[in-house]
């Protein structure tokens, strides 16, 4: 009756909320369970696609129950014992029924089968991209512990004059910042720790204070704005205050002329994401709406937070997955710094006054 | 990309693909800047034996079949050792059959003891239709049967093929359970892919993944002439002019004549290839990643401007047209990153028309017909002329069209002086003519 009250909830989320995938998480252990699903979904013309999870690691199993299955509300008034206990005799009820997905009988299913948390997958008949797309973003995660620091460059040049993009150098403070994350670096004491810049060169003089090897990534440039290149947002009311407008109106899908729009980072940032997902302690240094981007990511803010999320300079976030999220740490390393955060302003009409569309600019030289 | 050189190693009876694998394999790993180089071994028995007789040479009990057999698969990894070792490749793809887990065995003792990673594709498949086809593709043009008849070919190939079934040991779940593989089943439609150890690995298992072999086209064709064009201006985004307007016209017609099952087409988001598909009454996708190079400070500028203001960058340019960036703008070697999803759609996708742009299309066409990157940048496609480029055997077949209608010519080859020191008349050499 649940499975049925969920399933009718997935047809309205395609129907009346035009969503495009739905995803189905149960254990959907019987083969009678999953030819229900199937009927469901071919009278209402919906590809599936099965995600199996098979692991008989006991070690695995144990820390898993650890980690999402005592903070869950079914167990929140009992003790850790009898919890574990309870929770490993839920699992023996649905052994005895439990019917794998079977390479000869399903053969005309679409399906992944993932063995032992990646370390073997059988893949049958994927139908389309976006089947194509989830195969293999599903073949990049794993479950290690580590964590991801995010940061900006030190302050350059063009932020202490409130210009925005351009490829200037570190101010001394910005070059303060460098050094001290060098520290915080040495004092954090990461494993195997891969730092990635961008080719910009407040990104690598910022790495090249940390005296190790770093990689420089393309895809991690700050977002182009064109027209608007290095002018101060006063500038660019003066001279594009309908584009300032606009931008105020839709930030994440807005274009700059000639340049990129939130919605564009996150379409080159995707195999930044695909790497990040394979690789255990990473530094990354880049840019405010590249970390924006990231963050947003990483702690699933939807397209209307996301230009708006705050990543002030010299300031560290450590993100290290637990339980089904991120645990964030932010560590401000006491050099000032300007702020570039612009929020958005009360008045976003193109018939708005210069005053209005400049209320929120951050102070600059 | 990664640290240690890895090498990739067929697996499977013949006739099931391996060869195209390898070689499609390759060409992807170039066209992405991952240096790869393939080593076949039977062009290595080819090399030694000269002449082949018949099937009898591939009996397991064939003695001196056996030995030569062995001697070519360690020339050929020698051969491998000076490719990773010494040459810098970063990729090599030994295909053979390595059938047995013997043979595999020494394989991965050579990667051990030189330092290479290992990873094993096998290429499984009983459908007798699909090993027909590929009897008839490929092994009838090789040089092994020159000189038979079809049938002989056939029924020699599907002996020699027997004599590898019997002690055919595939990649077991079990007993290969360290080996890092993918098991590809009946040309795609299942894999079993086994611990993959790096981003490589995880690259080529995506691609292998999303090729088919299934029969169809792929169309490549720029914009109709734009007025920029005619200016003899780079970048911008413009709109058709007349002649680009009449193009557009007669592709539709074109598109109509060659009666295409299911035709997807993709345009950018620029003005002129958006006009360009509009004509044809279909509905299109558009891609940003397939908008033309962004010309940075160069953008909107005639060539004799460039020299004019920018006389250095402009040579530098010439010196290396692939990895030069424009100040604020893009290089070829930018494109080809932000091609790669186009290039893995396009694998997936069976008809397809991508209208696009001069250094876009170059780059697209220097994956499929496997051109260096030195070649790339000059590769020439020419306004109104639509490029087919049909799948056949172990690479492209290409049709060129032109649709008739006059165009400038926007193809700059590069000129004899490249020095930074050359006068405005050597730099301009090669520009071709305008308004």
């Amino acid at each position: 009756a649940c499975a049925s009250a969920a399933l009718k909830d997935v047809a309205a989320y395609f129907t009346k909320e035009y969503g495009q995938v739905a995803v189905f998480d149960a254990t959907n252990t019987t083969r009678e369970r999953r030819a229900v699903i199937n009927s469901f979904a071919k009278e209402r013309g919906y590809k599936v696609f099965f995600v199996e999870s098979i692991c008989d690691d006991p070690e695995i199993i144990t820390e898993n129950i650890k980690q999402v299955k005592f903070g869950s509300p079914d167990y929140i008034d009992r003790d850790i014992e009898e919890a574990m206990t309870d929770f490993v005799q839920r699992i023996e009820c649905y052994k005895a029924s439990y019917t794998s997905i079977d390479d000869e009988k399903d053969r005309k299913l679409s399906y992944i089968k993932i063995f032992d948390v990646g370390s073997r997958y059988l893949v049958n008949q994927v139908q389309d991209h976006i089947q194509s797309r989830i195969v293999y973003y599903l073949m990049n995660i794993h479950v290690t512990p580590r964590s991801i620091y995010l940061s900006r460059h030190g302050e350059s040049e063009l932020n202490l004059l409130g210009r925005i993009g351009g490829d200037s150098g570190l101010s001394p403070r910005g070059l303060k910042y460098a050094d001290a994350l060098a520290v915080f670096i040495r004092d954090q004491q990461i494993k195997d720790l891969k730092v990635w810049t961008s080719h910009m060169k407040r990104t690598i003089q910022t790495a090249e204070a940390l005296g190790v090897q770093y990689e420089q990534w393309k895809a991690l440039n700050e977002i182009d704005a064109g027209v608007c290149e290095e002018l101060t947002y006063e500038e660019i009311q003066e001279n594009f205050p309908e584009e300032f407008a606009m931008r105020d109106q839709e930030k994440y899908r807005y274009r700059y002329p000639k340049g990129e729009s939130y919605e564009d980072l996150v379409h080159r940032l995707e195999p930044v994401i695909m790497e990040l997902e394979r690789q255990e302690n990473v530094l990354v240094i880049c840019h405010q709406a590249i970390m924006r981007c990231l963050i947003a990511y990483f702690l699933d803010k939807p397209a209307d937070e996301l230009p708006y999320l705050r990543c002030p300079l010299h300031t560290v976030l450590k993100l290290t997955p637990v339980a089904y999220g991120c645990k964030v740490e932010s560590f401000f390393l006491n050099i000032e710094a300007v702020n570039t955060h612009r929020e958005k302003p009360t008045n976003v009409t193109i018939s708005r006054k210069s005053d209005e569309a400049l209320q929120t600019v951050p102070k600059h030289n | 990309m990664t640290n240690c050189p890895t090498l990739i190693v067929t697996v499977g009876l013949p006739a099931r693909g391996k060869t195209y694998i390898s070689k499609k394999l390759t060409r992807y790993l170039n066209w992405i800047g991952v240096p790869t180089k393939e080593f076949n071994v039977g062009d290595y028995r080819r090399e030694c034996l000269k002449i082949y007789k018949s099937f009898e040479f591939f009996r397991p009990d064939n003695e001196e079949g056996v030995k030569i057999r062995r001697q070519c698969a360690m020339s050929a990894l020698n051969d491998v050792r000076q490719y990773l070792s010494v040459e810098g490749g970063q990729v090599a793809v030994f295909d053979a059959t390595n059938t047995t887990r013997d043979r595999r065995g020494t394989i991965m003792k050579f990667a051990e003891q030189n330092g290479f990673k290992v990873f094993f594709v096998e290429s499984v498949c009983e459908d007798p239709e699909v090993i027909a086809q590929n009897i008839v593709q490929v092994k009838l043009e090789n040089p092994d049967y020159m000189n038979c008849s079809s049938e002989e070919a056939i029924e020699d190939f599907m002996e020699r093929i027997k004599c590898y079934e019997t002690s055919y040991q595939p990649l077991d779940e079990d007993l290969d359970s360290d080996v890092s593989y993918i098991k590809i089943m009946d040309v795609g439609r299942r894999y079993l892919v086994n611990r993959v150890v790096d981003h490589i690995q995880s690259r080529i298992v995506y691609y292998l993944m999303n090729i088919h072999i299934t029969p169809r086209s792929i169309y490549l064709c720029r914009h109709g002439e734009s007025d920029l064009n005619i200016k003899g201006r780079i970048g911008g985004d413009s709109g058709l002019s007349g002649r680009g307007k009449e193009f557009a016209k007669r592709l539709r017609n074109f598109l109509e004549e060659q009666n295409i099952k299911d035709l997807k087409i993709w345009t950018s988001q620029m003005k002129r290839t958006i006009q360009t598909a509009e004509c044809l009454g279909v509905p299109y996708e558009q891609w940003k990643s397939l908008n033309e190079i962004d010309a940075g400070v160069c953008e909107e500028m005639m060539y004799e401007e460039i020299q004019e203001h920018f006389p250095l960058e402009f040579a530098l340019r010439d010196q290396d047209k692939y990895r030069y960036r424009y100040p604020k703008g893009e290089s070829y070697e930018d494109l080809v990153q932000r091609l790669e999803p186009v290039i893995m759609e396009l694998e997936r996708q069976e008809n397809v028309l991508v209208i696009c742009h001069q250094a876009i299309m170059r780059c697209l066409l220097a994956y499929f017909l496997d051109k260096t990157s030195h070649e790339l940048p000059y590769l020439k496609c020419p306004l109104h002329t639509v490029l087919k480029l049909t799948p056949v055997a172990y690479g492209c077949k290409v049709e060129s069209v032109y649709l008739g209608v006059e165009s400038v010519n926007t193809h700059r080859d590069r000129p004899e002086n490249v020095n930074v020191q050359r006068s405005t008349e050597d730099a301009l050499q090669t520009v071709p003519a305008h308004l």
